[in-house]
């Protein structure tokens, strides 16, 4: 972690440059989904690396190394990004011949979205980039609260979404 | 549970029942000590009970798992073992160490209890910062905040600004976000966010302005608050002349640091070193975290103000310490050199640079003269 941006060493929000050193080639992404860790900074946790079966998350020597994702193995299950104590993981696909692309994402807020929702989609700023439709909602038990929200944005901001505005931030249920 | 002021038959007590205190707790049930918890609070827990985020750190410190269930998991693991006594709503006003006793205030009445070891896990307070109007309503510690939200279910205001962003204050605007607040801003007098990267990160894909080297001059309103006026820093912290703002609000969050609370051990007569990287005054300890007065120990963040899942390290290793100081055993070595290696995964990191630079000055505090207690503040 020697190099990184001014913004994120300021604020801890990656910009451009910090992205580029994590992200899978072009041709991955087109093959098919991929998770995305945008985890910068050498803090003592693990959990993600223990979340994959598939081994695409190579082992920590130390609990304060950086998470690796090997896209070989990565199939983009997405089951990295509820046990993220940082919420910093999100699956991109972009591998659809249309123009458009998905984004998985963890989402903590009430009310939650539904499928079919037509939602703000926002980049790492918070700000809206486009309009994203929501394609799918999961929270069994097992996630422990934490949604996946799977939200379909034109496939030239899927590298950009990284939230969505869905409602008021009101609790509505339990 | 063992009524007023009926001294229950214990070889130690730990005081306080949060993440550290819970953790030496269950080494000395598991290896069969009587001991006593007090807490204040009416249930365990300590500050878990209102930790709503998943807590980072490794499996074996249940990394992954929200702050509340931990608590809860611990509370009940030692509510399993004979010979533990938990008192709750009860203070330790006391301890003298020339008889090995203990005072306890609980319900009005002062109980005295013989212990052959204590372990200090009292916590921390949060900080308070001098600015006009931090008297009004509406300003709170950041503590209370997450109390009234996590654990009555309360809303505290509509929008609010959080003053500091070190882990506390940015898991805190995440979670008033969560409890549908408007966070208008977060700001920090330094020129970087003190906290993990990636709790800011969270709030900025929420909207949420983190301005560092900012801070708050005052909270605006005669009644309530109404908003906050602030300034930008310079490099050497200094107001930048015209720089002020106003940021219309109706709840200011102070998230500005904890101080360990070190009342009982000074009371107890252990010496205390002057240590900012660890909070301040924290009761001087060795490796085993003993203090300066035989049998008296000490864990968690009135040791040093850390991340609850190295308290719940230093709880363990506090716990160890006790059970070998009262039945001194083969094993103790092993125990210990495996809890104090995990500890020192959770510090090796950057993150925990000033963490390692107050244990090095604290080693350095080194008392000549163990035992004597007593040293003035």
């Amino acid at each position: 972690m020697t190099r990184c941006s001014e913004q994120l060493g300021r604020a801890g929000t990656p910009e451009a440059a910090d992205l580029a050193r994590i992200l899978p080639d072009d041709e991955r992404l087109r093959r098919g989904p991929v998770a995305i860790i945008e985890c910068f900074q050498e803090i003592p946790c693990d959990p993600c690396a223990d979340a994959c079966r598939r081994g695409a998350i190579l082992a920590f020597d130390k609990i304060t190394d950086l998470p690796r994702v090997d896209p070989e193995h990565c199939n983009g299950c997405a089951l990295c990004v509820v046990r993220c104590p940082g919420l910093a993981i999100f699956v991109v696909d972009v591998s659809g011949d249309g123009d458009m692309g998905t984004v998985k994402l963890p989402y903590e807020y009430l009310p939650l979205p539904r499928p079919g929702d037509d939602v703000a989609a926002l980049d790492r700023l918070g700000q809206e980039v486009c309009r994203g439709k929501i394609v799918a909602v999961q929270r069994p038990a097992a996630f422990d609260r934490t949604a996946l929200v799977t939200v379909e944005v034109p496939r030239e901001q899927a590298l950009i979404v990284r939230g969505i505005r869905a409602g008021q931030g009101r609790r509505s249920d339990g | 549970m063992t009524g007023t002021a009926t001294a229950p038959l214990v070889e130690a007590a730990i005081i306080g029942g949060g993440p550290a205190g819970l953790c030496a707790a269950l080494e000395l049930a598991r290896a069969g000590i009587r001991c006593l918890v007090v807490d204040r609070q009416h249930v365990l827990g300590g500050q878990l009970i209102k930790q709503t985020h998943r807590f980072f750190g490794s499996r074996s410190e249940r990394a992954g798992q929200r702050g509340f269930e931990i608590g809860k998991q611990l509370a009940a693991e030692l509510l399993q073992h004979d010979g533990v006594t938990v008192w709750l709503e009860g203070t330790a006003v006391g301890y003298y160490a020339e008889d090995r006793t203990l005072l306890v205030e609980r319900d009005g009445a002062l109980c005295r209890v013989h212990v052959e070891a204590l372990i200090l896990a009292t916590g921390a307070a949060e900080r308070a910062l001098a600015f006009a109007g931090n008297d009004l309503p509406g300003v709170y510690g950041a503590g209370a905040v997450q109390t009234l939200m996590n654990v009555y279910g309360v809303r505290p205001g509509e929008r609010a600004v959080m003053i500091g962003a070190g882990n506390i204050g940015l898991i805190v605007a995440y979670q008033l976000i969560q409890a549908g607040v408007e966070v208008a801003a977060v700001l920090e007098a330094a020129p970087a966010v003190g906290g993990y990267w990636v709790h800011a990160a969270k709030l900025a894909r929420a909207g949420v302005p983190i301005m560092t080297s900012h801070s708050i001059v005052a909270a605006l309103g005669t009644d309530q608050v109404t908003g906050v006026r602030a300034t930008k820093l310079d490099a050497k912290w200094q107001p930048v002349q015209g720089s002020q703002f106003e940021v219309p609000c109706d709840l200011v969050c102070l998230a500005v640091g904890l101080s360990p609370l070190t009342e009982l051990a000074t009371l107890a007569g252990c010496q205390l070193a002057y240590v900012p990287e660890l909070g301040g005054y924290v009761p001087w300890h060795d490796e085993e975290m003993q203090t300066t007065v035989p049998g008296v120990f000490v864990a968690g963040d009135a040791a040093g103000v850390e991340e609850a899942s190295s308290a719940m390290i230093e709880g363990t290793l506090a716990g160890l310490a006790v059970v070998n100081y009262l039945r001194p055993h083969s094993q103790y070595a092993a125990s210990r050199k495996r809890a104090a290696a995990q500890l020192a995964a959770l510090r090796a990191g950057p993150t925990a640079e000033r963490i390692r630079a107050g244990l090095l000055k604290l080693s350095d505090h080194r008392p000549r003269l163990a035992g004597t207690g007593g040293e003035g503040k």
